[in-house]
């Protein structure tokens, strides 16, 4: 037998590809004179009526095609863009249109859209439009919008969009009760994924068969065919999605339809050209979406062992100024707030509040940072006030490896009961204990203090519902080249999914690696699918391959054994040939096996000669089976009952400067348990992009918006993404592999754990070093610094 | 982000490329081009022609004598930083041409483009200003030296009119016995600088310069003041302000560390 591939750091097959400059981005598509070019007019103001809106300049600018603005739109491209994922507790959802109907929302928001021969053109005439804003006050950040002098929507009360409880008990009681009880107040700001290639969208109409065909940067092709075919009136077979390579989602490339996602092939079934609008990094920041900000009120009641007996958590969640992601992100904040830990009562409250800034939808993560923050925060105080070690009280806390499967008794994004899968998180605390090196810190805090220098340790815990619903499906063809081309609806976004999803298949069907190729987001190919996201690609299109690729390996060995004169069982497939087991003479190759499926009449060439009616199959049955289909392929869905839950543990040791009050990484260790590792190679690279993402979500990114609702850093500039050189220079990775039970592999989700716990496990480092209370992150050198002066104050 | 239009003119001789400005009262100098392109592209500006002065020829050079350096208008920050020559007359070039962005920015950018653009944010200016240095100004009437106290008159505002192109700057040698400092805080690596300092310890006396404090290049005598003093000696004289990534207190702070920084450094035992 061949080595299993599984559980290999096989190397990643897309990269070639990638670091030759190879890569094919929706910008790449249509690289030719005759496509048209879009720019799109966004409004300056973050609230104001549109009272008139002036085009008569635009049209004298040569080599301009159209201008649309909402006036011009007809049927339900005049209706508001869809409300993704509705939810009883979104008593006021609201979502945009294409183009700004009567009034703007925040400052970005488009109101119309120019087609020409170039971009350069296309905002010349964007630059001539004339609109008359009535502008309003506006409402920013979360302290305005609880305080609803002012409103978003008219029509929404108090701004408040949703309002949603759980409970599993009665909280007061419990916390009346506890010996112990502390209050937290924390606060976590805006950032956003800022993936290297913004959103981008071209169309085509071909009027010869009737059809558009759309390459668009998204996490979902399905999702944007079924809004395309509506939102056009086409039918759905008229519409093809190709999701080209993908420059990074992390989240915010779910959400759709952008306005651009219909107004590009609105324009190109209009004009009859193919029109491409590729987003500058500007509009990004303005028009895409953010996430994370929230404010949080803790109240905690504890025993003298730090036991978590009453949990009550009220947060504040700015969405913005629309819900089309419904309430995914704070649901998710509620839920997995509690992370490994087992509180006898909890409750949480939220409300999702309007804001007139860039809306929210889920970004890496997608809620669970600010919930690990909130847990962990509280993990740290609840350790302080008792003067126990910080391990120790989690440890306490702790679910045990034996009470899996665990229920929270609350309800999951996904609708289904919070229930725990598999997990070992007293084995990963020992693990990310001896990786820091904890039990040591002491003596290295007071090495460190004798050179004047000033560190600190820091810890935080997370669990991960990875693999959420409601199914991924996959196709497996093996050609009668032997080569084997397999097809999954979801979207790639750079995750290695060529790589591990051929892994998958090489190991099931017994084929050779290198002759499987891979494609993903092509509606064309499986036009059943969901998406990328909430880390269930491997989970749940792994799993789907894998099923594929067995009802693949059945037909071969059926097709094989009589073509051998075996029996099923007595055969084994081993780097594409199918042989007799101890027989190795007796073989046939997947290529021939497929020339066999497929009986055809006429001959094209040397090997389809083969597979004609006379010479394959026996004359007195039907050349296909009733039950058969032609074609050595095999087609499966996974559909789980419920999410996995990925965990993991992450522990940093930071130093802060007495002097600048600059912060730096010295340390950082990372404990992961996805279940079985498809690719350990991947699965690394995984952790050190979150861990990436979330140092600068933790200590540089912050989205700046001023009073009237303006955003004062929409450049890379000002945004302090962070570079190579702000990112810990190593990343100590250790994996627990607990199975996961819900599918035949075994695996969970890996692709947001890296940056779940930034925010805690950096305020817990801090607080450390620095002995003041750290309550809002992220934390810049020139905020610690005023920190500092605040406490010195208090206490003297 | 696209520029507005724009006519694009790369004349072959310094005086058709000062005939080009004359010309044009909305036309623009593009030497290394690396703040003026994201201008363009984020219509902050949009001059009517750009005079794209890198097909000049004799302006690429790094001329060092025992007087000092001569950039070229055309060298590059990289020319600079990697000339041994440059960095043994005057080392305060090297120290602060290293804070300067990134390789591939300083591939492209030029210092005298950095200098006469006169971001108070820029390294180089404040270099300049702080070891007395000048630039050589082409105009219609012929040619001018401005010292570089002359040349900045306001925030991104230099004494250069517009129909006149930097053709070089003048860096002074290092006189003897004495001693540069350079040291600077940035949020990121190669990001402009929340405060840089450059100490000129010469002849006794102590002389500072500051980046990204006041909203022009500045240097600030500090001559017999004790080093323990000289922060808030300085501050007396400097405006830090507040911005999105550091308030005034705390670049006041960076102005402190810094200056004692720098200070020692340039005076310590060697």
């Amino acid at each position: 037998m061949t080595t299993k591939l599984m559980g290999t750091g096989v190397q990643r097959v897309e990269d070639q590809r990638f670091l030759r400059g190879l890569g094919r981005y929706a910008d790449d598509v249509a690289v030719d004179a005759s496509t048209l070019h879009c720019a799109v007019l966004r409004s300056p103001h973050a609230h104001a009526r549109i009272v008139d809106i002036d085009v008569a300049d635009v049209l004298d600018v040569d080599g301009v095609h159209a201008v649309w603005t909402y006036d011009d739109l007809t049927g339900p491209m005049a209706d508001p863009l869809p409300l993704l994922i509705p939810h009883p507790a979104l008593t006021h959802g609201r979502t945009q249109y294409a183009l700004a109907k009567d009034e703007v929302n925040y400052m970005g928001e488009a109101i119309a859209f120019v087609v020409a021969d170039d971009r350069y053109v296309a905002e010349d005439a964007v630059g001539r439009i004339k609109v008359t804003y009535d502008v309003l006050p506006p409402v920013v950040g979360i302290a305005a919008a609880r305080a609803a002098d002012r409103l978003v929507h008219d029509d929404v009360p108090g701004n408040v969009g949703a309002r949603m409880e759980q409970n599993t008990g009665d909280v007061e009681a419990a916390l009346a009760a506890a010996p112990h009880r502390l209050t937290l107040d924390l606060d976590v700001e805006r950032s956003a994924c800022m993936p290297l290639e913004g959103r981008g969208t071209v169309a085509r109409w071909d009027p010869d068969i009737d059809r558009l065909q759309v390459w668009t940067s998204t996490q979902t092709s399905t999702g944007v065919r079924a809004v395309v075919a509506v939102k056009l009136g086409l039918d759905l077979r008229q519409v093809d999605v190709i999701t080209p390579d993908v420059g990074g989602g992390f989240g915010v490339k779910i959400n759709h339809p952008w306005p651009e996602e219909l107004l590009v092939p609105l324009a190109a079934r209009t004009l009859g050209r193919t029109v491409k609008f590729t987003e500058d990094r500007r509009e990004h920041f303005i028009s895409s979406a953010h996430e994370r900000g929230q404010v949080q009120h803790i109240e905690v009641g504890f025993d003298d062992d730090g036991r978590l007996l009453a949990l009550d958590v009220m947060f504040w969640h700015d969405h913005g100024a629309y819900t089309p992601y419904g309430l995914i992100v704070p649901i998710i904040t509620s839920t997995q707030l509690l992370g490994p830990y087992k509180p006898d009562v909890y409750r949480v409250v939220f409300e999702s509040l309007y804001t007139n800034t860039v809306m929210v939808t889920p970004y890496r993560g997608a809620g669970r940072p600010q919930g690990c923050y909130a847990m962990e925060r509280t993990m740290d105080a609840i350790a302080a006030e008792l003067g126990k070690d910080r391990t120790e009280v989690r440890a306490t806390n702790f679910i045990q490896p034996d009470e899996f499967p665990f229920e929270q008794g609350l309800v999951f994004q996904d609708g289904r009961e919070l229930t725990y899968d598999s997990g070992d998180y007293p084995a990963s605390l020992e693990k990310i204990k001896a990786l820091i090196g904890w039990d040591d810190f002491p003596a290295y805090r007071a090495e460190m203090a004798a050179q004047g220098r000033r560190v600190g340790i820091g810890l935080a815990c997370y669990v991960e519902g990875t693999g959420v619903g409601p199914y991924e499906g996959a196709h497996v063809h093996v050609e009668t080249s032997g080569k084997v081309k397999v097809a999954t609806g979801l979207t790639t976004q750079g995750q290695g999914h060529a790589t591990v999803f051929a892994q998958l298949v090489a190991d099931e069907l017994g084929c050779r690696f290198e002759d499987v190729e891979v494609v993903t987001g092509d509606t064309r190919r499986m036009p059943y699918a969901v998406g990328t996201f909430a880390s269930r690609a491997a989970v749940m299109s792994g799993s789907a391959i894998h099923l594929a690729a067995r009802k693949a390996k059945q037909k071969a060995l059926t097709i094989a054994a009589e073509a051998l004169e075996a029996s099923p069982d007595d055969l084994q497939i081993v780097d594409g040939v199918v042989s007799v087991k101890g027989s190795p003479g007796s073989a046939i190759d997947l290529g021939t096996v497929a020339v066999l499926s497929n009986p055809l009449r006429y001959a094209f060439d040397e090997a389809s000669k083969a597979a004609t009616q006379f010479t394959v199959g026996d004359a007195s049955k039907p050349p296909v089976a009733e039950d058969e289909e032609p074609g050595l392929e095999g087609t499966d869905f996974y559909s789980p009952e419920r999410s996995t839950f990925a965990s993991g543990m992450h522990a940093v040791i930071v130093e802060t400067d007495p002097l600048t009050a600059e912060i730096t990484v010295l340390k950082y260790a990372v404990v992961h348990d996805c279940g079985k590792l498809i690719n350990p190679t991947i699965v690394e690279g995984q952790i050190h992009g979150g861990v990436a993402q979330g140092v600068g979500g933790a200590l540089y990114e912050r989205m700046v918006y001023d009073e009237s609702g303006q955003l004062l850093n929409a450049s890379f500039m000002d945004f302090l993404m962070p570079y190579v050189t702000e990112v810990p220079d190593g990343i100590d990775i250790d994996h627990l592999e607990t199975p996961s039970p819900l599918n035949p592999l075994g695996i969970k989700g890996a692709g947001e754990a890296g940056v779940i716990p930034s925010a805690a496990v950096f305020a817990s480092a801090i607080e450390d070093a620095e002995g003041l209370p750290i309550t809002a992150m992220p934390i810049s050198p020139s905020d610690l610094f005023h920190l500092r002066l605040a406490h010195a104050e208090e206490t003297s | 982000m696209k520029p507005a239009p724009f006519d694009y003119v790369r004349p072959g001789s310094l005086a058709d490329a000062l005939a080009a400005l004359s010309d044009d009262p909305g036309a623009k100098v593009l030497a290394g081009g690396q703040s003026l392109v994201p201008l363009l592209s984020m219509r902050l500006a949009a001059p009517s022609t750009l005079v794209d002065i890198n097909g000049l020829p004799g302006l690429d050079g790094v001329e060092v004598t025992d007087d000092g350096v001569r950039v070229g208008a055309l060298a590059r920050h990289a020319d600079v930083l990697a000339h041994d020559e440059a960095a043994r007359v005057q080392p305060l070039l090297r120290l602060a041409l290293s804070h300067v962005a990134h390789p591939t920015i300083r591939n492209r950018g030029t210092t005298v483009g950095s200098i006469v653009h006169a971001d108070a944010a820029a390294e180089m200016p404040v270099v300049l200003t702080l070891l007395g240095g000048s630039v050589e100004v082409a105009g219609p009437s012929g040619t001018r030296t401005v010292p570089a106290d002359e040349l900045y008159v306001g925030p991104l505002e230099s004494s250069l009119a517009h129909d006149e192109i930097a053709t070089s700057a003048f860096f002074p040698a290092l006189a003897p016995g004495a001693r540069v400092a350079f040291a600077e805080i940035a949020r990121r690596h190669g990001d402009y600088a929340l405060v840089g300092a450059a100490a000129l310890v010469e002849g006794g006396t102590v002389r500072v310069g500051y980046v990204s404090v006041n909203d022009v290049p500045v240097v600030v005598d500090l001559t017999g003041v004790p080093v323990e003093q000289m922060a808030d000696a300085a501050l007396a004289q400097l405006e830090p302000a507040g911005d999105i990534h550091a308030t005034a207190d705390y670049r006041a702070q960076l102005v402190r560390v810094l200056t004692e920084r720098v200070v020692r450094e340039a005076t310590a035992d060697e």
